[in-house]
């Protein structure tokens, strides 16, 4: 473990002028409860990269600790070799399923066209070029007759769809997609996949928080494994295996766990 | 009626109601936001937190308008929004409770202020809370030319104001409503979103304390909004049907405070009240014929969808007697027999569904039309794959097949029928009855 988390700090720390995405030492703490411990990695362009670990491994809060929606408490992130604020339009979001309010008076899509707001700028309508690129984003992933439903009037599938559609009339060049096979089909699942290799081949990078163990070989090129530190980092065939998924997975950081909640115990008092 | 003809007199119950339909139109606009931003009790704890605000401002100017009410007040109302947050944050206090104890704190220290003030300014405090909107009409100002009622013209400045808030800003505030952290990403600032709309909250009360008073403004803010997105799913749909619904309410308000007294033998109620009572039933109106989640409508879907899975047994109760025995005719008395349902409950299943060309009636009794067989087929082969199913591949025992499939059997569609049938390895369901072809 130790071996593969220092070689990442290694090739963190070089220049990394215009990658994607580089991570370096981002820690992450909810009161004092550290979240992400040092988290270093890198991630080049036109690659899919699956992150996995555990519930409360702390996946999505990587996710948004890179965008600046939750405070870092040490480290760096450089989206495309800036701090994010500066490439935000870069970035395409696909936020987790559970964060959404269904019930909200909208329809997939009106949905789909915020992805433009960015670019249609403050005070200004939304035109009918800007619904027809909706239109068409909607189309890629097959839902384009489901265009006027209201989001709650959706399967699972086609609210994923209908979330991915909004992240991809960005036309950002990486993408953070939270969750985005949860509660979907078989038949949502296939399209999804699809247009992430699509993405991919056209040379945008894609990180994809992923629970399904027996597709992670499938589907991605790298993956991350993460349990609050990064376990390992790469080449799915290289660091995809029984070991690290035991460290990943298993009980071996309850040392630690133990040290953090006496740090924690120990401020406190 | 005739009575509320006579008594009605447009100079002023016209400007009553203006100043009723303003209000609650300004209060409309901005309550959807605070609706759908789950925050329907900052609207609350704001209109009354600014009392201290208003009575700091009192004494300040001596005066009970002017630009120093509206400046305190929305120095308050944002002070409530912020410390609310701030409690709510730092201390770990539940949300609710953070604002009930900054409001309540803030609202109590503006009524002894008032009571304080009250001796050097023409205040009531019961106006503060309960509003004159009766009193409308009387004190009027000169406005290019024309002798308007002074709260008429500020609520009408404010109604503009929070039009332009909500038509100028509409993305944004769709956005960082719905989608808070996307927006963020994007880097729409919804802090900034969030205190201009607390600030506008505190100017729509602040000008309608006058008419309808503090307390009931809140009904403005959160009932017109709360019945609107019973009627309709989409944003600015339901922006423009709640300020209808505001417009209504006050409108017939100001009616019904006329009319409806006298029937209890009262001379007179209060507008304000009444504004609120009928907005109050406009929601509850909603709530039974909305289309979206109406209960009427439901109830008519629950029927409906009742009758049609009655139907289908009809059908598929002819289909297995005529593979046993092909005799022509079924009377209804025996089907009610042996589907245990009561014959006129399937009379009008069979009424409902008489154009769909399934079912003869003939005087010696109902027959399925071909159409009807092909339809009744796919129902009974839909149940004896499920039974099949079931017993395979979950071993259900054989006696709770029946009861199972009968249920399943109204929701299978031809997909799923597909691929139950390759799930499936036997000919027959487990009672020996063959599974008829697609």
């Amino acid at each position: 473990m130790t071996k593969l988390t220092n070689s990442s700090l290694q090739n963190a720390s070089k220049d990394s002028d215009g990658l994607p995405l580089s991570v370096e030492h981002l820690t992450v703490s909810f009161h004092r409860k550290p979240v992400l411990w040092d988290v270093s990695f890198r991630a080049e362009p036109g690659k899919l990269i699956g992150v996995i670990g555990p519930n409360g491994a702390g996946k999505s809060t990587l996710f948004k600790a890179i965008m600046d929606l939750i405070p870092k408490t040490d480290g760096k992130v450089h989206v495309f070799g800036k701090p994010f604020a500066t490439n935000r339009r870069r970035v395409g979001y696909v936020p987790q399923r559970e964060s959404v309010d269904w019930d909200f008076p909208i329809s997939a899509l009106d949905v789909v066209s915020m992805g433009l707001y960015p670019e249609i700028g403050w005070f200004r309508r939304v035109k009918r070029e800007h619904r027809q690129r909706a239109m068409s984003s909607l189309e890629r992933l097959g839902i384009s007759d489901l265009a006027n439903r209201q989001i709650n009037e959706l399967s699972g599938g086609q609210q994923q769809r209908t979330f991915l559609a909004r992240a991809l009339v960005q036309n950002a060049d990486l993408y953070l997609l939270d969750e985005p096979f949860s509660a979907v089909d078989a038949a949502t699942e296939a399209v999804i996949v699809n247009v992430l290799r699509e993405l991919r081949d056209a040379g945008k990078t894609v990180l994809v928080i992923h629970h399904d163990l027996q597709t992670v070989t499938d589907y991605f090129d790298s993956v991350l494994l993460l349990n609050m530190r990064v376990v390992a980092f790469g080449e799915t065939a290289d660091v995809f295996q029984a070991e690290n998924l035991q460290k990943t997975y298993g009980g071996m950081l309850t040392l630690f766990d133990e040290a953090t909640e006496a740090m924690r115990h120990r401020r406190k008092a | 009626m005739m009575r509320l003809f006579s008594e009605w007199y447009w100079p002023l119950d016209g400007w009553i109601v203006l100043a009723g339909i303003l209000c609650a139109v300004s209060a409309s606009l901005i309550g959807n936001f605070l609706v759908l931003r789950r925050m329907s009790l900052l609207g609350d704890a704001i209109s009354h937190a600014i009392l201290p605000g208003l009575a700091i401002a009192f004494l300040w100017s001596a005066s009970r308008s002017g630009w120093p009410v509206f400046v305190a007040a929305v120095a308050v109302g944002i002070l409530t929004a912020f410390l609310s947050q701030l409690i709510h944050r730092q201390g770990r206090v539940d949300e609710g409770a953070a604002m009930g104890v900054v409001f309540t704190t803030l609202f109590a220290a503006g009524l002894l202020l008032i009571n304080h003030s009250a001796k050097y300014v023409d205040l009531d405090p019961s106006c503060v809370l309960y509003g004159a909107i009766e009193f409308t009409p009387l004190d009027q100002v000169q406005f290019l030319e024309l002798s308007i009622p002074r709260v008429v013209l500020v609520l009408s400045a404010v109604a503009v104001v929070n039009l332009l808030f909500v038509t100028l800003l509409f993305k944004e505030l769709q956005i960082t409503t719905f989608a808070p952290e996307l927006a963020k990403t994007m880097g729409i600032p919804g802090g900034l979103i969030h205190y201009s709309l607390m600030a506008l909250v505190a100017v729509t009360a602040v000008a309608a304390f006058e008419s309808v008073g503090s307390i009931l403004v809140v009904a403005m803010f959160i009932v017109p909004p709360a019945a609107a997105l019973l009627i309709t799913d989409r944003l600015s749909r339901v922006i423009f049907v709640s300020t209808l619904i505001g417009a209504a309410g006050a409108t017939l308000g100001h009616v019904m405070a006329i009319a409806v007294p006298p029937w209890f033998g009262f001379r007179s109620a209060s507008t304000a009240g009444m504004m609120a009572v009928a907005v109050g039933f406009l929601f509850l109106g909603a709530c039974l014929l909305g289309p979206r989640h109406g209960l009427l409508v439901n109830a008519y879907r629950f029927g409906i969808n009742r009758l049609e899975i009655a139907f289908e047994d009809i059908i598929a109760f002819l289909y297995r007697r005529g593979e046993r025995a092909p005799q022509q005719y079924y009377r209804m008395i025996e089907i009610s027999e042996q589907l245990k349902q009561s014959a006129w409950f399937l009379r009008l299943a069979l009424w409902v569904n008489r154009r769909k060309g399934l079912v003869q009636s003939f005087s010696e009794g109902l027959k399925l039309t071909p159409l009807g067989t092909q339809r009744a087929q796919e129902v009974v082969r839909s149940h004896r794959l499920w039974e099949t199913y079931l017993a395979e591949e979950l071993s259900m025992p054989t006696e709770r097949l029946h009861d199972a499939a009968e249920d399943l059997e109204h929701f299978t569609d031809k997909e799923l029928r597909t691929k139950l049938g390759e799930a499936v390895s036997a000919q027959e369901d487990p009672h020996g009855t063959p599974i008829p072809p697609e």
